[in-house]
């Protein structure tokens, strides 16, 4: 029987935990300071941030939807060659066939999400198991992407549909965008305060909260200030805002969002609590291939083309910014935000070491050590 | 002085939240069967832990002395090697793995370059004799009922040189005719000088084996005596360190004569079409308390399932509920009409133990907090505050995770989480197996509160005195079938362990 004093205890274990999840975020800056040293200053110059947040954006989209799956239980192995087709009939569509650019956007994403309901319905009502079907779904869709592409490489799209990729927001609006930023996050906690106060919850103390939210609100007005140095917001990475926050109201203020958590954590007892695990399964792998098919324009814009290899072995990113950030392969625990992250620090090295010039085999061998050591520090913090 | 085989000495075992053991004293004859009794959370498997050295020697202070000897194990290894066998209420065998593969895991047999299959199987049938079990050593372990497997892990455990036997609840999930055969095959090991750690809930059991009993209490010694100088109720006092007026707190209520549920010619198949149950016929009336009572496998809990929508299968029959006939595919059908199942095993069919408390009591009931279609915590805290305070739930904050919770605030969840939905019929599977006698009170008293609102409550129990302490009416299942019905008055246990072991038909 857990007695008032173990439990007291417990509490702050699981404060110990939150910071465990702070240690993903020193993670970062640890590795910021590393590029910088060795960059003399040139990683966190605004122009490089600006590519960095760029160059993150599309793994990050990708990251969302794959936290969803793992969270639910599965896994999903096509999203670099649901990247690649559905880039890729966009640029088709609006290359050879003309289509406007809202219409080839929609496309896109109408054609992720089909190819996701097609893969969630052998998972959840063939019962195949996710691995093997998105396995499949790898070779499947890469293969259609180089039949209807003919092998070759589409280019020059219309230019607004290459500004997606590669425009920014001005400064004005960016700062009013993060001045309201500042204050609902201020408003948020100080009603989360008061609410949890009111309920007896667990009140984490106030200088923890409120210095939370002044960290955050520096790093955030930091960012706006260099992004807006440079030549303001880019795009790309304020559709990952909208998205992660989408994401992050569905993940915790929704029904789907609950059974979600809950199909993974144990699907079983979900079956009995009359939680439909075969449509909500499936609903997850739809939004993987719609988010997918965002992610595939905005590598068609940024490039300006669609290739063959198009989002090759982006899936592997995706799942390690998912792992990094602290998801369980295990089903049932997974936080949008630290998905968003660990796609951060994976972008984060690759830029850092191109800058670096060391050779491109290195980002590999770095990324894969830094993904068993996440795991591995997940590991160790589960068993204390 | 009779010799001791083992001498725990000022047992201290600290984690860093709490004091589990408490200069703990614990001493155990040769030859004798010694029960360890205690609340759950008292410290008696963090007692075997830290004798099996699955907590090795230094992250606990006081000594242990086996045959007089200090021992102080690194590991399970080394302990084995000592002689000590622990066996755990969860079996640690490997269901695919035949049984003489099992046997010998871990044993040297299993260890040289080629194995020699032929003796492995000649000792494997020696190693079943020793434990009465008369059964095909090539045999998968799948196959074996619980109680088997039980007998095998004793079996695996007589295989090496077995000096303490620790057996960790070792008929939780027995059925009654199993746990005869248990209580016989340790009587025998006895009578062999073979040692026994008995650590059981069930106080009937403890009476009748053991030669002593030790009594932890918030990981302290209470009190080691001889058996003779012992009773039941005595034990249960020391254990929770006050008086239980009464074990089951049955009280005399008005049943309406509204059937809340009505089964008739009731026949179901599993998914490759073997027939489950068959041909149940009854009523469960509003505000009354129907206990099942029968052998494990005799169909009971499947029946449930299968009416709750939770088996997929063939169905023949009509069922009403509240007086309305009722076609349940699944369970969110079962849900919608009022039903609720509160499982046997909580951990794999009730709880998601890596979700917090206020979460898994609203999984079911969701849609009571949230305000257009958004989940709103301050209402989802208040509506599960509400009702974990009524469950009795001892935990002072709602965002603990399940997993960490002891038992019996565990199955307060699972309540929670069913009664939230303000059922009409709560089917009550094992509700209080593996759960201290304190929160059993708790919950048959939850169990009163709930048939005096008018909601009917199947109670089906593998433990005897539970079903005739609790129930209104009781019902005896064997073979898929009920095979006897007893009002309050007339059940006795003699009357329902005929109709469960198929005597009364075959007369």
């Amino acid at each position: 029987m857990i007695n008032e004093q173990t439990i007291k205890k417990e509490s702050k274990l699981s404060f110990k935990f939150d910071l465990q999840s702070y240690t993903l975020i020193l993670a970062l800056i640890f590795i910021a300071i590393i590029f910088t040293f060795f960059t003399g200053g040139e990683f966190l110059s605004s122009r490089n941030i600006s590519n960095l947040f760029t160059q993150m954006s599309i793994i990050a989209v990708l990251a969302v939807g794959m936290t969803l799956v793992i969270v639910a239980g599965h896994i999903d192995l096509s999203v670099g060659s649901i990247v690649g087709v559905t880039g890729g009939i966009a640029a088709m569509l609006q290359v050879w066939q003309g289509w406007s650019t809202p219409v080839v956007v929609l496309a896109a994403i109408i054609i992720g999400g089909l190819i996701g309901l097609w893969q969630g319905w052998w998972v959840a009502y063939r019962a195949v198991p996710a691995f093997i079907v998105t396995l499949g779904g790898m070779l499947i869709f890469r293969g259609v992407l180089i039949g209807l592409s003919d092998g070759q490489t589409i280019s020059s799209l219309n230019p607004s549909f290459k500004q997606i990729g590669n425009s920014y927001l001005p400064f004005i609006p960016g700062y009013i965008i993060a001045a309201i930023a500042v204050i609902l996050m201020i408003t948020f906690t100080v009603n989360s305060r008061r609410k949890r106060k009111e309920m007896g919850l667990l009140l984490l103390p106030s200088v923890i909260d409120y210095g939370k939210v002044t960290v955050y609100s520096v790093v955030l007005v930091v960012i706006t200030y260099m992004l807006n140095r440079y030549l303001g917001i880019p795009i790309p990475f304020l559709i990952v805002v909208v998205i992660a926050l989408v994401f992050m109201f569905i993940t915790t203020k929704t029904a789907f969002g609950r059974r979600i958590y809950a199909i993974g954590g144990n699907p079983e007892a979900a079956a009995l609590s009359g939680i439909n695990i075969k449509r909500n399964t499936l609903y997850v792998f739809v939004s993987m291939g719609a988010l997918a098919g965002v992610a595939g324009v905005l590598l068609t814009a940024r490039l300006n083309a669609a290739t063959v290899s198009a989002g090759n072995s982006y899936e592997l990113d995706a799942i390690a910014a998912c792992v990094i950030g602290g998801t369980s392969l295990m089903g049932g625990k997974g936080k949008i935000f630290g998905a968003i992250i660990g796609a951060l620090i994976m972008a984060s090295i690759d830029n850092g070491m191109s800058m670096m010039n060391i050779g491109a085999y290195w980002q590999y061998i770095v990324k894969g050590l830094i993904l068993i050591l996440a795991v591995w520090v997940d590991i160790i913090s589960k068993n204390k | 002085m009779t010799e001791y085989v083992l001498e725990m000495k000022g047992i201290t075992k600290e984690f860093p939240s709490v004091k589990a053991l408490d200069n703990v004293t614990f001493s155990v004859r040769k030859g004798e069967i010694h029960a360890l009794c205690g609340e759950n959370g008292a410290g008696k498997s963090t007692l075997m832990k830290v004798l099996s050295g699955v907590y090795p020697a230094g992250t606990y202070s006081g000594k242990i002395l086996i045959k007089g000897k200090e021992a102080s194990f690194k590991n399970i290894k080394e302990s084995q090697d000592a002689g000590v066998a622990i066996i755990y209420q969860e079996l640690a065998l490997v269901g695919e793995m035949t049984i003489a593969e099992n046997l010998f895991l871990g044993h040297d047999l299993m260890r040289s370059a080629v194995i020699n299959w032929n003796e492995i199987y000649k000792k494997s049938v020696v190693a079943l004799e020793k434990v009465g079990l008369d059964l095909d050593p090539q045999m998968k372990v799948s196959e074996l009922t619980v109680g088997k497997q039980q007998l095998l892990e004793i079996a695996k455990a007589l295989t090496k040189e077995t000096d303490i036997l620790i057996l960790d609840e070792p008929t939780a999930a027995l059925t009654e005719s199993d746990v005869a055969v248990l209580i016989k095959l340790l009587n025998e090991l006895r009578k062999q000088g073979v040692t026994c750690i008995y650590i059981s809930h069930k106080l009937g059991e403890v009476m009748e084996l053991a030669d002593s009993v030790t009594i932890l209490r918030d990981g302290q010694t209470i009190s080691t005596n001889s058996i003779e100088y012992l009773t039941e109720e005595m034990i249960i006092t020391k254990m929770v360190g006050r008086e239980l007026t009464e074990l089951f707190p049955y009280e005399v209520h008005e049943i309406s004569d509204d059937n809340v549920l009505l089964v008739e010619n009731y026949t179901s198949y599993n998914k490759s079409g073997k027939k489950v149950v068959s041909n149940i016929n009854f009523n469960v009336k509003k505000g009354e308390i129907v206990g099942f009572s029968g052998l494990m496998g005799a169909g009971r809990s499947e029946l449930f399932i299968s009416l709750f929508g939770g088996m997929p299968g063939k169905k023949e029959g009509a069922v009403k509920l509240n007086n309305k006939t009722v076609t349940i595919k699944s369970p969110a059908d079962a849900i919608k009409e009022g039903f609720a199942y509160v499982s046997e095993d909580r951990k794999r069919y009730g709880l998601v133990l890596g979700m917090d408390i206020a979460k898994n009591t609203t999984l079911i009931a969701l849609n009571k907090v949230m305000k257009l279609n958004v989940i709103s915590q301050a209402l989802e805290v208040r509506v599960a505050e509400e009702i974990t305070t009524k469950m009795k739930l001892k935990a002072p904050n709602l965002d603990i995770e399940v997993g960490k919770l002891s038992g019996g605030n565990q199955q307060k969840v699972v309540l929670s989480k069913w009664i939230m939905n303000n059922p009409k019929l709560l089917i009550l599977d094992e509700p209080t197996r593996g759960i201290d006698v304190g929160a059993k009170y708790e919950i048959y008293k939850i169990m009163n509160e709930l048939v005096q609102q008018g909601v009917g409550i199947v109670l089906i129990s593998s433990e005897l005195p539970e079903v005739l302490g609790m129930s209104d009416r009781i019902l005896v299942m064997c073979e898929g079938e009920i095979t006897g019905e007893f009002t309050r008055e007339e059940a006795t246990q003699e009357k329902v362990m005929m109709c469960a072991t198929g005597g009364k038909k075959r007369d």
